[in-house]
């Protein structure tokens, strides 16, 4: 039954999506199939914050390596927990100035603002900006002209990063009027256009039968290891 | 007329802010001298006309009308701020409601000469009539125009728009069907070897020869993505795989559904391993939401615990790269898999194995070696043959439509674009034959045209050589 049941609500959820794609008149029923994902989803949420203290209250009781973070994500966890349910600082709407708790929770000025503001928004844009880092030292060990396909690969990297950049323009426009499409952007916009779509087109092409496969197979009840069974 | 419960559908335009103002100068301005002259009202639209949206629920009505003649952008003062629409509800008479629309659509409002209206009230049980002015940049309306009749929507039941996607998607299912049950008969299905999938139990044994921990990341998109799904699938192998060789797996992850999916999957993978004493719940757990915020976690871990093997399967973006070039600076046995076309070439270039697109979708059937699951990848290949087909056909379709110009071979290469691979309405002019024609002769005299100005010029320029 611990698997049958989900397995049922999975399939019929699922024949649901699918029909209602093609019956306009079923899309109030597929939009209400969402929003009960959306209500599974915010439940889970509670499991997850759940998931977040249990953890780290165990490690900095057990006085784990590295346990003071721990009292750091408990800090950042609660209080933020604590501005955003509570809406510290958030001003009243204009309609109700005298109204307390009736701007939007993420209100300019509001503490959870702030906290997104000031912190998180400069703490992902420096993990963002480190790919550029990462982009560089994967791209030298990517290029290495080891063999023939590696030389070519390097080769076409050569010509698309000239090409994107103003040195393509500058190495070759003296001839660009004559032969627009032997220039380093026309050769650029040519393996970008042929060669990348047709590529990037066939790997779509898998991934599309891949996933009918997929779903049909969890439709069917053939593939049950989601629920964490081979055979039900 | 029986109209109450008309609903505003207010526009405006930029400029009209600025007019607003200057109005409001003026008209302090005037109070303490003279009184304003009545304001002249504009010249109304005209032919307001509504549809029914086809192929719909029922939910959407279109208005389109003729501009007024006050709507004009050669003149050199603006005349008008935009229109107003206003709706009423004819069935519910008894009900008055008024709103305005979203403030992004203020901006379309001059030379607006179209609306499709998707209030949730419209439903097929009603019927709407509707009103339109245009407003004067002193704010005045003008005369209102109607519809003639009121308007009600009907519900469709189903889309022929996709009625081809229909027939392609069952025949697709009908193949894959087939081979799961001549699998199930015991008919022998070949499928290739592949490396990634491969590794799974190499890595996992290098993981527990070395004593150190199995991180897999499924994603950081929810369960309500087939990619999550097909992640977890494979964590399914893994688990158990890791729980034979009593090797330590970590799964962190950044949506919470996943956090229980993989618990319940890793705890049943344990239990068919015959290890349900070693399963705890700590292996799967949540960390954040925020996409930056969970990669800081991984990499942090990464660095510390230094896994001796990692698993990258299901949805990534910007991620990837740093996962799977801080995988490779610790040492680690790396295997992604994802359907995101523009991360592939990241992790191929700093993972030792991956599964590009449909085999990260067939990792599921063939680890686990079951006979129906191996039939559903022998009707994908007859899915490849037919999109190789179609391609084909398309490619001749197209290659012959160009060099014939034959206007039938236009008509088809549209259909097979628009309404065969298409699920929307295709556009009326490219599947009308006469309209296909027209272009085509259109098309002909402008080249002749350019083609004569053109040796025109050159017998010029050689006389006067």
């Amino acid at each position: 039954m611990k698997r049958t049941f989900p397995l049922i609500i999975a399939a019929v959820a699922g024949y649901v999506m699918v029909v209602a794609y093609f019956m306009p008149a079923l899309q109030q029923v597929r939009e209400d199939a969402e929003e009960w994902f959306n209500i599974l989803a915010a439940i889970a949420m509670i499991l997850g914050g759940a998931s977040i203290l249990g953890m780290h209250l165990r490690k900095v009781s057990d006085r784990r390596a590295g346990w003071g973070f721990s009292v750091v994500t408990l800090l950042g966890f609660l209080v933020t927990l604590y501005v955003g349910l509570f809406k510290v600082g958030v001003p009243p709407m204009p309609e109700y100035p005298d109204r307390a708790w009736t701007g939007e929770y993420i209100a300019q000025g509001s503490a959870l603002w702030w906290s997104f503001e000031y912190i998180i928004y400069p703490i992902t844009a420096t993990m963002f900006a480190l790919l550029a880092f990462y982009v560089a030292s994967a791209a030298f060990r990517a290029f290495r002209a080891k063999n023939l396909e590696a030389m070519l690969l390097l080769g076409t990297a050569f010509v698309i990063l000239l090409g994107r950049s103003y040195a393509g323009t500058l190495l070759t426009g003296w001839y660009a009027e004559e032969y627009p499409n032997l220039t380093l952007p026309g050769l650029t916009d040519m393996i970008m256009g042929v060669f990348n779509t047709a590529g990037q087109r066939a790997v779509m092409i898998g991934i599309a039968l891949g996933i009918a496969a997929t779903s049909l197979k969890i439709l069917l009840g053939i593939d049950r290891s989601y629920l964490g069974s081979r055979n039900g | 007329m029986a109209m109450i419960g008309w609903l505003v559908l207010w526009f405006s335009a930029p400029a009209a802010l600025a007019q607003d103002a200057a109005t409001g100068i003026a008209e302090e301005a005037g109070n303490d001298s003279v009184e304003a002259a009545p304001a002249t009202p504009p010249a109304p639209p005209a032919r307001l006309v509504a549809e029914d949206k086809p192929n719909d629920a029922g939910n959407t009505i279109m208005l389109s009308w003729e501009l007024s003649p006050d709507d004009d952008i050669t003149l050199d003062e603006a005349r008008l701020q935009g229109y107003r629409l206003y709706r009423a509800d004819v069935t519910d008479p008894g009900r008055e409601l008024e709103f305005e629309l979203a403030a992004g659509v203020r901006d379309l409002t001059l030379q607006r000469d179209e609306f499709e209206d998707s209030h949730r009230l419209i439903r097929p049980s009603r019927s709407f009539q509707y009103r339109l002015v245009a407003v004067g940049v002193d704010g005045t309306e003008s005369e209102p125009i109607e519809l003639d009749t009121p308007i009600s929507t009907t519900r469709s039941w189903f889309d022929p728009n996709r009625s081809w996607f229909l027939g392609l998607m069952l025949l697709i299912s009908f193949w894959i069907v087939l081979f799961i049950y001549l699998a199930q008969k015991g008919v022998d299905l070949k499928i290739r070897k592949i490396a990634g999938l491969e590794a799974v139990d190499e890595a996992v044994g290098r993981a527990t020869e070395m004593g150190r921990p199995i991180l897999f990341v499924p994603g950081i998109q929810d369960m309500n993505n087939i990619q999550t799904v097909a992640g977890i699938t494979i964590l399914a192998r893994i688990g158990r795989t890791a729980a034979e060789y009593d090797a330590r797996i970590e799964v962190p992850t950044s949506r919470s559904l996943v956090m229980t999916t993989a618990r319940e999957t890793l705890e049943s993978s344990f239990l068919s391993a015959g290890r349900p004493d070693a399963y705890h719940e700590d292996m799967s757990y949540y960390v954040t939401d925020e996409q930056f915020g969970y990669v800081a976690y991984l990499t942090g871990y990464m660095s510390r615990e230094k896994p001796a093997a990692c698993f990258y399967l299901g949805a990534f973006f910007a991620e990837s790269l740093i996962l799977a070039e801080t995988g490779n600076s610790i040492g680690a046995i790396q295997v992604a898999g994802t359907a995101e076309p523009a991360q592939l070439p990241f992790f191929v270039a700093a993972c030792d194995y991956t599964l590009i697109g449909e085999e990260f979708f067939a990792a599921s059937a063939y680890l686990s070696g079951e006979p129906e699951q191996l039939g559903t990848l022998k009707g994908q290949d007859v899915g490849k043959i037919i999109g190789g087909l179609l391609i084909i056909v398309g490619c001749l379709l197209a290659t012959a439509a160009s060099v014939t110009q034959n206007p039938q071979m236009e008509w088809a290469v549209n259909y097979l674009k628009f309404s065969v691979l298409g699920t929307e309405e295709p556009p009326e002019e490219l599947l009308d034959q006469d309209l296909i024609e027209e272009r085509m002769e259109e098309e002909a005299d402008g080249a002749n045209g350019e083609e004569q100005a053109f040796g025109g010029a050159w017998t010029e320029g050689n006389t006067q050589t």
